[in-house]
């Protein structure tokens, strides 16, 4: 549906280079990164707001490069929302539907079907500043759908609401993208959100996408590192060999559960290790000694950094276990997990 | 205790507020004085024969539309000028603001001897159109070229206001560019434009150094005080001014009446 090919723009903060993307007809797809990183860059030169240096941007297999910002048919919707403060809720839906000529008497349907849709149909008289933040989002929904664009461009729209909201626009968004069955090109730098909302995820670290994988996919099979630890993965180890089920990372042995020989990076969630003066009989397969080297607060929680041979860990443990085992830096521990908690990829 | 040092506070912070409010009453007075004490001293008698003298109406009308038709073309003219300063970042954009801003820190009897040079008997424009000296046109010319920078610098403040974005989420609903600024950026933008209007036109009204030197007849009404005060003494002069600085009070005061921002809660009822 949208092309992207070799696309460059270089900027005094960063520089995407030779970016290339497809994105299917009627896909969610999530471009997840951290900020800083281009993505809203991207999505200015997809909306036709600013020019690449080079590359090219197809859609439906026609040049679009150089085209318009009007004449793309890609409805834009940003963090704040930009509702037009000087219209109503309705005239802000009807904008994009009288833009293209459509008569206001035609538009009146159009607008109320879509606000009884999105359940914003007793506000259509109001002005957008009375609106609560869940309001404006999908006011800004409406007017993006109602002229049927090819795809709408989501800039990181869940950014500015708190939690609580945060979860139920996450629900909206995606019932509303299964009902209309439009394209949706969102960014965001929320692991959450794209695991939540996409059928597809494409995760974009200094100026290049990394990967693009279903969210299954992703955090299952990370493709390195640094796509693990943006998508919250901790304790990355990276394995030096495998043998006979058992691998060696910075010169320790660690057991794992994998069916493929061919990993090349494990983790532990920080609280599936426990930390203890003596050695002790267990089921779990991992237990090794370990140095105490510095701990931080973590919330409710202490999380502490131990090292042995050439490994780093974090655990986290509570204040009461922390005074019980008086732990210090230079603290001889005893490191223990579950090989079912370490993750392969 | 607490009584004593809280008091101790608030006397402290009272020499400060003191000290500022006198400050600043100074700046007030300078203001209010000379124009409560002209209105004060001219009687009800003094103004209605002013204002019944052919003469007198005569000019006021001429100032008054004179410096409204500057103010009308030169915001056809500016607005889209505003706007681009406002929203295009372009290399000499600085040098372009300093050059809108010249008007305002030129003499503007200099001002006056520099138009003539262009709209003259003498100059290219003059030896086809036989000049605007002495009309009305150049009149209107004088007061535009000393009042046009609050306009436009008005103006662009107001556009300045208008979140891009708007204008982004606007296009990209398939307005054109056109569209967006009658639909967007201009009705946000319309109260700060007004008051530059507003702001230009009171100072084409008031303009003396360079329409003197473009036309001394006909005469506006800052000539025509001028005049006055000169060949008749003060009191003839007195009762022109005060005339014409009720009629511009009145206009401003009605104006930005217009023009006042809604509340919230005026938009919601």
């Amino acid at each position: 549906m949208l092309e992207l090919e070799s696309l460059c723009k270089r900027l005094s903060l960063f520089t995407i280079a030779d970016l290339n993307l497809r994105l299917n007809q009627g896909e969610y797809f999530v471009l997840l990164g951290p900020s800083g990183v281009g993505k809203t860059v991207l999505i200015e030169m997809v909306a036709g707001f600013m020019a690449p240096d080079a590359g090219r941007i197809l859609c439906e297999g026609q040049d679009i490069t150089t085209s318009p910002p009007e004449a793309r048919d890609f409805a834009v919707v940003y963090q704040d929302y930009a509702l037009f403060p000087h219209l109503t809720v309705a005239a802000n839906i009807a904008y994009g539907l009288r833009a293209r000529g459509v008569k206001s008497k035609q538009s009146v349907g159009r607008v109320r079907a879509l606000a009884e849709k999105l359940n914003i149909a007793a506000l259509l008289n109001r002005h957008t500043s009375a609106l609560s933040g869940g309001e404006q989002q999908r006011v800004a929904l409406a007017r993006a759908l109602a002229p049927r664009p090819r795809m709408l461009l989501l800039d990181e729209p869940l950014a500015a609401v708190d939690v609580g909201l945060r979860a139920r626009l996450r629900h909206e968004l995606r019932r509303i993208h299964q009902h209309t069955g439009t394209t949706f090109l969102h960014v965001t730098h929320d692991p959450d959100d794209a695991l939540y909302l996409a059928d597809r995820i494409g995760v974009m670290l200094g100026g290049r996408i990394r990967q693009i994988a279903t969210p299954e996919e992703l955090f299952r099979a990370p493709s390195d590192a640094d796509v693990a630890e943006f998508l919250g993965m901790r304790n990355i180890m990276t394995v030096d060999s495998v043998r006979q089920g058992v691998c060696r990372a910075g010169g320790v042995e660690i057991h794992a559960v994998f069916a493929d020989q061919s990993i090349s990076h494990m983790w532990v969630k920080p609280e599936e290790i426990l930390l203890s003066r003596q050695p002790f009989d267990s089921s779990a397969r991992n237990q090794f000694r370990c140095t105490v080297e510095e701990w931080e607060n973590s919330g409710p929680l202490l999380a502490v950094r131990v090292s042995s041979g050439g490994l780093t860990l974090t655990a986290l443990v509570t204040y009461e276990s922390f005074n019980d085992l008086g732990i210090d830096a230079g603290t001889e521990l005893y490191c223990t997990f579950k090989s079912s908690a370490v993750h392969c990829f | 205790m607490s009584n004593v040092l809280g008091e101790a506070r608030s006397y402290r912070i009272s020499w400060f507020a003191l000290i500022f409010a006198v400050l600043g009453s100074c700046v007030l007075l300078l203001i209010v004085a000379p124009l409560l004490a002209l209105v004060l001293s001219s009687s009800f008698g003094e103004l209605s024969q002013a204002a019944a003298d052919a003469e007198v109406t005569q000019s006021i009308r001429l100032t008054l539309a004179a410096a409204l038709a500057a103010t009308l073309i030169c915001t056809l003219a500016g607005v889209p000028l505003s706007y681009v300063l406002a929203r295009k970042k372009f290399y000499g954009k600085t040098a372009l603001l300093a050059i809108i801003d010249l008007p305002i820190i030129i003499p503007h009897s200099a001002a006056g001897i520099a138009l003539l040079t262009v709209i003259g008997r003498r100059s290219l424009l003059g030896s086809v159109t036989g000049g605007l000296m002495g009309s009305a046109a150049g009149i209107a010319v004088a007061m535009a070229f000393v009042s046009v920078p609050f306009l436009i610098n008005a103006a662009r403040a107001g556009f300045l206001a208008v979140p891009e974005r708007l204008e982004k989420a606007a296009r990209s609903l398939g307005a054109s560019s056109w569209r967006v600024f009658f639909t967007i950026s201009l009705p946000m933008a319309w109260r700060d434009i007004l008051s530059g209007m507003v702001l230009m036109w009171a100072r084409g009204i008031s303009e003396f150094g360079a329409v003197i030197i473009i036309a001394y007849h006909p005469m506006t009404t800052p000539v025509m005080v001028f005049q006055r005060f000169n060949d008749y003494g003060l009191a003839h002069a007195r009762s022109v001014a005060v005339l014409l600085i009720i009629i511009c009070v009145a206009i401003f005061v009605v104006v930005r009446f217009l023009a006042r921002r809604p509340t919230r809660e005026a938009q919601n009822a």
